[in-house]
């Protein structure tokens, strides 16, 4: 790995830290002023930063260069503006190459802009650029990155333009831009002078560009950066007001829905009663697309009621033969030998074997798009991370150039890897294209975890040896499903070969994916994870189901089989798995995190018979996590009876967790981020999956896919985040939390029951919890009694 | 077409659609109140939770030809007018706790909040756990705990 070809490092001099004591270079800065009627500024995305290897001895490939680093240095050759404009009512606007769905990046941009410019937070206008081909692998929202890759460039745009404020107000004034100060969008004077923001924005303008040096701030003088900060949008959320694209009102955009087949991933030959379906109520247009039938109606329900109708021969799909168990017995004849020998003597050998079932990702905003497709052009509305591979697609189909094709990016209702596809997107261009009318296409739930992206089945194995407390070795071979990075993912790694770890070389892609994230922050001897998938028969790609990443790629399964086994080499040294883990970690971030709860969670305390603690870390994108989760598996609890549909189980009834993002822009929002990944984490180990049964998944529902529900939240959870010294740059916080949550929760699991899970969620082995919905007709019918159900 | 009137949030609104179309088709498609969200259709999710008559319902298992002329919905656009005051106190807990994440649940959280609360009032009894653990309303981003926080927080303030 080298660092000197970074831009951040070429603009400065060759001091380094110990020549530059004030932190002043470390702090400058280039950026430009570019034209526009009032001031506008730019920054150039490649000024994210690169962490350096902290890890002196053994590190894997995500030590050194994580899929962070990754996703930055891709943005390397090509350099890409963004833009702050300063308006006349003295607000701020910023259309931010990122996409908002849920994880608060809206207002966390706002305040790193907010600090810079001394600026309100809600006077900064943080809204979503449409698509931008020319910001190229920097307009994808997905692995974390978000604020790890932004908060340098927009501090900088933000910082360039109150430096023109200030010398603009200077002007104005007849004085020294040093002897002014900002605070809340007024410029002032020592001699009772002011200007706003706004007063000076057209006097700031200018009509050509302009490289302009900046210092940004010192973190020990920052006010907002780091101080709990409410959603920006809080309002229009608990009003109503807050926007998805189903909710937009685009001219003649009436709702479509797809009859889609009963296997997933089939495909429609004919549909048979096309006449009966287009007389239908409401009914406006029939069309078939390579998914399934499109119908557009005046309603969805009417929509519902036309798809319901429909008679289609369908071509099944690739896995049309496959169930959960001939899955996993191509799993098991595709695992990945071990090749550590068993050690002779008295070393002691742990084995971990664990399946992981498939599950789906899919939000509760169901897959939504809204195109217009018309000659030439194309238009569309839909809440996507990945905008610019949307419009390529859509470019594709249409057969027009992507500078032909709008992609307007909406809010999105959750995303969790889901939104990362543009399979909403391509549907709807597809309808909107075939029926010659602009379409407001929406999944119906049935279809989500049926026909959408699932998160991968997959085992992971691991056999480590420990002698005299010691460990000698410790293996990880993770075999999966192949997983689907045709959004963006891909791209960025290919673009950035040269840059990656030698020890890529010979990877595929998803194995290159697998070590940048994989990170087993343990002194356990030879340590080494491997990931490799299944291949379909006779395919070079294994295309049978649509896959995708979930809320982490491959960290939630992995770190659970890796803890399980941590916890079973602590019991064979005999010490408590605190201890054990303390004595092994070679981070002191993660320690600190892990002491940390282990003090607040009062680990080791008595606990009756049927309940346990567990504990779990996680070390990724530039951060760690540490989890103490408390179970109660007792009967009363476990066998809770709520009505059908309804699993209990055994309950999580306390979590305590420590992150460490190092700097944390939004404690508010960040613990957020921690308490929602933490219900992830329980809903993976305990609830959420879904079966496969001759190419049918049987889920449908909320009622089906057992996510985490209110009768599953623990009593108590407490998020604690850790501030280390010396660490000026913003990790990853979106998913933190789940995969080690999700690895505390199966070792308390472990302790309360006396018997290590091997398949998760633990609930996906026993009998279906519900009956499955109807696969032909698609969708359910909406019921009825609703009056009757009142409260 | 028949005609299909009722109570939208204080006023009197009529639409020419069949009886069988659901009130949430009805709300959404048609007259453009989009507060109540579509997240299931078989009332499962409970995202389109709204009031009828002051009840918690769910506008996508109730056909539009069952309302009545007089039946009185309220959705998450009218529940401000419910109350004294700019915004419903239990809005106000849910901003002061800043519950929402993506917010797409979260309409019908507050409604079916605000409902459980007038429940257990009539039932002469507080907010107990066991009764915040039957809230059927999902939430994908996880915010339970928070919404938790806030009914408590938004009970208090309803008084």
């Amino acid at each position: 790995m080298t660092t000197d070809a970074h831009p951040h490092d070429q603009q400065l001099s060759s001091l380094d830290e110990a020549d530059d004591p004030s932190g002043l270079r470390r702090r400058t800065f280039l950026g430009w002023v570019v034209a526009g009627a009032t001031l506008t500024v730019a920054a150039d995305l490649r000024l994210a930063p690169r962490a350096e290897a902290v890890v002196p001895s053994g590190p894997q490939v995500a030590d050194l260069y994580d899929l962070e680093d990754a996703q930055t240095d891709s943005a390397l050759p090509t350099s890409q503006l963004i833009t702050i404009t300063i308006n006349t009512d003295g607000t701020a606007s910023f259309e931010m190459p990122r996409t908002e769905v849920g994880q608060g990046i809206i207002t966390s941009t706002a305040m790193i802009i907010a600090e810079e410019l001394d600026l309100p937070v809600d006077k900064v206008k943080v809204t979503m650029a449409p698509a931008r081909q020319e910001l190229a692998f920097n307009q994808l929202t997905a692995g974390s990155n978000t604020t790890f890759s932004t908060y340098t460039p927009f501090r900088v745009a933000a910082a360039i333009a109150r430096k023109q404020l200030v010398e603009a107000a200077a002007i104005l004034f007849g004085t020294q831009a040093d002897r002014l100060i900002t605070t809340g969008g007024v410029v002032r004077d020592t001699l009772g002078n002011q200007a706003t923001y706004g007063d000076l924005a057209i006097d700031a303008a200018k009509q050509v560009v302009e490289a302009v040096e900046v210092v940004l701030r010192g973190e020990e003088k920052f006010r907002v950066i780091g101080k709990p900060q409410s959603r920006l949008d809080a309002r229009d959320a608990v009003t109503g007001k807050k926007k998805f694209t189903t909710d937009l009102k685009i001219p003649n955009a009436l709702p479509t829905m797809v009859c889609r087949p009963p296997t997933h991933l089939g495909k429609p030959r004919k549909l048979t009663n096309p006449d009966a379906i287009e007389k239908m109520p409401g009914v406006t247009h029939v069309a078939q697309i390579p998914t399934g039938i499109a119908v557009r109606a005046r309603t969805f329900g009417q929509c519902i009621d036309a798809v319901r109708a429909m008679k289609v021969q369908w071509t099944p799909g690739d896995a049309a033969n496959e169930s959960d168990d001939t899955i996993l017995a191509e799993l098991r004849a595709a695992e990945l030998p071990m090749v550590v020998p068993q050690v002779p003597g008295l070393a002691t050998t742990v084995e971990t074997d664990c399946v992981f079932a498939f599950k789906s990702s899919a939000a509760l905003e169901p897959y939504a798009a809204i195109a217009d497709v018309r000659d030439g052009s194309a238009e569309i509305w839909a809440g996507i991370k990945s905008p610019i591979f949307a419009q390529n697609q859509v470019a594709a189909i249409c057969g027009i150039p992507p500078t032909s094709v709008k992609v307007n990016v909406i809010t999105g209702g959750g995303s969790f890897g889901h939104k990362l596809f543009a399979d909403h997107i391509k549907e709807a261009t597809e309808a909107s294209k075939a029926m010659g009318v602009p379409v407001k296409l929406m999944w119906h739930r049935a279809d989500e975890p049926r026909q959408g992206r699932l998160h991968p089945m997959a085992t992971s194995r691991v056999r480590a040896t420990v002698l005299a407390g010691e460990v000698l070795s410790f293996e990880q071979r993770h075999t999966s499903v192949l997983t689907d990075f045709e959004h963006g993912f891909g791209e960025i790694l290919s673009n950035v070969a040269d840059e990656l770890p030698t020890q890529l070389g010979n990877y595929t892609l998803s194995q290159s994916v697998f070590a940048l994230t994989q990170q087993m922050p343990y002194n356990f001897g030879v340590l080494d994870q491997l990931m490799n998938e299944t291949v379909a028969k006779g395919d070079l790609v294994d295309e049978r189901f649509s896959t995708g990443s979930m809320r982490n790629i491959y960290s939630p399964d992995v770190c659970t089989a890796a803890e399980l086994t941590v916890d079973k080499l602590a019991k064979v040294a005999k010490m408590d798995p605190v201890a054990f883990r303390l004595k092994h970690l070679k981070d002191e971030r993660v320690k600190d995190a892990l002491r940390l709860v282990a003090d607040k969670g009062n680990f080791g305390r008595s606990m009756p018979s049927g309940t346990a603690q567990g504990v779990a870390i996680h070390k990724e994108y530039k951060g760690c996590t540490a989890v103490l989760v408390e179970i109660d598996n007792r009967p009363a609890t476990r066998n809770r009876d709520l009505g059908p549909e309804t699993i209990t189980g055994p309950r999580v009834t306390k979590v305590v967790l420590a992150v460490d993002v190092g700097l944390c822009i939004n404690p508010r929002g960040l613990e957020a981020q921690m308490q929602g990944g933490i219900m992830d984490g329980i809903a993976l180990t305990l609830t959420s999956s879904c079966h496969l049964e001759n190419g049918r998944f049987q889920e449908a529902s909320w009622d089906n896919y057992f996510y985490t529900r209110q009768w599953n939240v623990p009593f108590d959870v407490e998020v604690h985040i850790l501030s280390p010294e010396g660490i000026d740059s913003p990790g990853g916080g979106g998913e933190a939390a789940v995969g080690s949550t999700a690895a505390a929760v199966a070792c308390a699991y472990a302790r309360a029951t006396g018997q290590v899970p091997t398949v998760f969620p633990i609930q996906h082995t026993k009998p279906l919890a519900f009956k499955p919905k109807t696969f032909i007709p698609s969708v359910p019918q909406s019921p009825t009694n609703g009056l009757r159900r009142t409260y | 077409m028949p005609k299909q009137t009722f109570v939208l949030n204080g006023r009197t609104v009529t639409v020419n659609v069949n009886d069988d179309v659901r009130v949430l088709w009805v709300l959404r498609d048609l007259l453009g109140v989009t507060g109540p969200k579509y997240g299931c259709g078989i009332n499962v999710c409970k995202a389109c939770t709204s009031h009828i008559n002051g009840k918690a319902f769910n506008p996508c298992s109730v056909r539009v030809g069952d309302l009545k002329p007089k039946d009185r919905i309220t959705t998450i656009e009218g529940l401000a007018d419910t109350a004294p005051g700019d915004l419903h106190p239990m809005q106000q807990a849910w901003i002061d706790l800043d519950v929402a994440q993506c917010g797409y649940c979260q309409p019908g959280q507050i409604m079916a909040a605000v409902a459980l609360v007038k429940k257990v009032r009539r039932e002469g009894r507080d907010i107990r756990d066991s009764d915040l653990d039957r809230i059927r309303n999902i939430c994908r981003c996880g915010t339970y705990v928070r919404i938790r926080e806030a009914i408590e927080k938004g009970a208090r303030a309803m008084r």
